[in-house]
């Protein structure tokens, strides 16, 4: 058997790394031109963004610049107004509903409060996707659904538990161990650690790059948190003025707009920086 | 995404037996795999090597499959290597190795059994027996909170007053209105038909005074306000009660009776009465223009032959019922929204057992009233 891999979140494989023999080398994520509005409101505007094959991208921007409205348009929530969306190679724009549910099942998305369906177990609220797009026997749908439970580091008696018995940090696992039933090569997670405190937050961090890492992931992350930027992403996509802003942390930091000095530079990003991230 | 076959070889070298494993173990392969996985008989072989080598695509679902097998095989006494996998994958078969859950899972509900049954009729009673404390209780608290709004009139909230009657009643009448209209049309046309076998074509007037002035009238309005506006008083505080706002009432100093209930349900009380009101001239238009259409019965006749049949009563006694049912609407609204707990989904299940108690109660209430009357001789 092979060794106990050691957890350790610098020592990541390289991003890009394709993922088995899966298809080309077109980004994860494609955009361009994209624009999307409410009403007068224009909440981005012609942006472009590449997301690497087995990258984590974290997003950031301030409240109310659309980071979560980015990301539901990406996994076809919202329509935008005008622009490209490539998600793993294919084109989203003339997608019909057979094409999406294709389409769906290869990427895993965890809302932020986990969305876990409040009249179904974890167990069954994981089993989901895997009876909506699979025909599996029981004891198949059973056993996978207690290694996810066990891979997301719950205990095994969560998968009896309803939703509403579980607290919010073990509700975001359930919900990621739900995104991750397909084994999805995309994962995008809608603020994972907002609401969890230090500790738990620092885990699940801990978690989401063990597992990109074994996975082999493309994880696209909405987020608040610069710790999380700082332990986990590769690179930093940050939403300014409409467009978005990508580069690694060093780049970003050396950034002189105001906002992403103001983020980067002011207490709490000085606070996430100052040590250098350390080996777990 | 066009999936490679997995597949599985078993081959024989002296007590080795080769479990070769090729092609795409990925979750959509796993139902193919599942079953020669099981059928791999290792009866007479001490040692099982399960070759990876050919493994193309590989995801948590196919190194479970993996990983179940080897375990077991392990189980009856074999020794089992896996060996080959390509490094790319190893990660995720560790990652897998450590999570794997031996034995049948445990994760369903048991069965349902007829003890729980049992255990239920008793659970709904008890859960009865308190709520109905509990709404006593509650009916005591806005008690004593609209007296001591009575002794103080100025902590009444008017503008949250006038903003509920202006939904509840002003909003509400064309619905009201609509439907009484059509009531009388029923109630004139049924009426004159049975009517006619014994000529007695003009006493359509009387039961359409009397059924929709002592009953229909206001049954129906309340009726309605309990489906429009007692839902959504349960609505609107059980959102606020999700939203802790509630909570952030009391502690700020607020009282939420005063705040929340008491305008809802003196709106309720004083437009309720106007809009029967305004439903008994509207089922009454409605019966009168069919009375003149299939009857020939002209206005002014239809309302001689009305006056004739009421009694002085025959109103009143329809709209003193219409306080009673607007404080079931709306302390039944105000109730159960308070009972939301935090989560949404109570916000919903509270809201249709407001309306469906205070329909029941409404109807009950009714039944009282004619007992009542029939007593008084009115």
């Amino acid at each position: 058997m092979p060794s106990s891999p050691s957890s350790s979140a610098t020592s990541r494989s390289e991003p890009g790394a394709a993922r088995g023999a899966g298809p080309g080398t077109a980004p994860a994520i494609r955009l361009r031109g994209l624009e999307t509005r409410f009403g007068r409101n224009v909440v981005f505007h012609d942006l472009d963004l590449d997301v690497r094959r087995g990258e984590v991208l974290g997003v950031v921007g301030g409240s109310g610049t659309g980071k979560s409205v980015l990301l539901r348009t990406i996994v076809g929530l919202n329509r935008p107004t005008a622009g490209r969306i490539e998600i793993l190679g294919e084109d989203t724009a003339r997608f019909g509903p057979a094409a999406w549910r294709r389409l769906d099942a290869r990427f895993g998305v965890l809302f932020q409060d986990g969305a876990l369906f409040s009249s179904l177990t974890v167990a069954q609220n994981i089993q989901v996707p895997l009876r909506e797009h699979l025909d599996l026997p029981p004891d198949l749908l059973d056993g996978l659904a207690a290694m996810k439970i066990a891979i997301v580091g719950l205990p095994a008696e969560a998968a009896r538990k309803y939703p509403a018995e579980l607290s919010g940090g073990m509700r975001k696992r359930a919900g990621l161990a739900r995104a991750l039933a397909l084994d999805p090569e995309l994962l995008f997670l809608d603020e994972p650690t907002a609401g969890l405190d230090p500790i738990s937050a620092a885990e699940f961090d801990r978690l989401i790059a063990d597992l990109q890492r074994s996975l082999r992931l493309t994880v696209f992350m909405v987020t608040h948190d610069i710790d999380s930027l700082v332990t986990i992403a590769d690179r930093i996509a940050v939403l300014v003025d409409k467009h978005i802003r990508v580069g690694t942390m060093s780049e970003l930091l050396k950034d002189d707009n105001p906002w992403i000095h103001a983020y980067f530079h002011g207490p709490r990003g000085r606070a996430a920086l100052a040590p250098k991230p350390e080996e777990a | 995404m066009a999936v490679v076959a997995g597949w599985v070889r078993t081959s024989r070298k002296d007590d080795r037996l080769v479990v070769a494993a090729g092609g795409s173990w990925v979750v959509a392969t796993t139902a193919a795999l599942d079953g020669p996985l099981r059928a791999v008989d290792a009866a007479d072989a001490r040692t099982v090597v399960i070759d990876l080598a050919a493994i193309e695509m590989l995801d948590t679902a196919g190194a479970w499959l993996v990983v179940r097998t080897q375990r077991a095989l392990q189980s009856v006494g074999r020794t089992v290597a896996v060996e080959n996998l390509e490094p790319t994958f190893v990660p995720l078969l560790e990652q897998v190795v450590q999570n794997v859950v031996d034995g049948p899972p445990d994760m369903h509900p048991p069965p349902r059994r007829f003890g729980d049954f049992v255990a239920r009729i008793g659970r709904v009673t008890v859960a009865q027996l308190t709520g109905g404390a509990a709404l006593v209780g509650f009916i005591g608290l806005v008690f004593v909170t609209t007296l001591r709004t009575i002794r103080h009139p100025s902590r009444l909230r008017l503008t949250a007053l006038f903003s509920h009657m202006e939904q509840a009643g002003v909003n509400s009448l064309p619905v009201v209105g609509l439907l009484s209209f059509l009531v009388g049309i029923v109630f004139a046309f049924q009426g004159a038909d049975q009517l006619r076998r014994f000529g007695a074509e003009i006493y359509t007037v009387n039961l359409l005074g009397v059924s929709i002035l002592r009953e229909l009238g206001v049954l129906l309005t309340a009726i309605i306000l309990a489906g429009r506006s007692g839902s959504a008083f349960t609505a609107q505080i059980g959102t606020m009660k999700v939203n802790e706002e509630v909570d952030a009432m009391q502690v700020l100093g607020l009282d939420p009776i005063e705040v929340l209930v008491l305008p809802r349900l003196f709106a309720m009380m004083l437009t309720l009465p106007l809009v029967a009101f305004f439903a008994n001239v509207m089922g009454m238009l409605g019966g009168a223009i069919m009375a003149w259409i299939s009857l020939d019965i002209t206005i002014p006749g239809f309302l001689r032959q009305l006056r004739s049949a009421l009694s002085g009563w025959t109103f009143w006694v329809g709209v003193l019922k219409a306080p009673t049912f607007a404080g079931i609407i709306a302390l039944t609204g105000c109730y159960e929204g308070l009972r939301v707990s935090r989560s949404a989904e109570s916000v919903g299940r509270l809201t249709t057992r407001s309306v469906v108690e205070s329909i029941f109660l409404i109807i009950l209430a009714d039944a009282v009233f004619s007992i009542i009357f029939s007593y008084l001789k009115i």
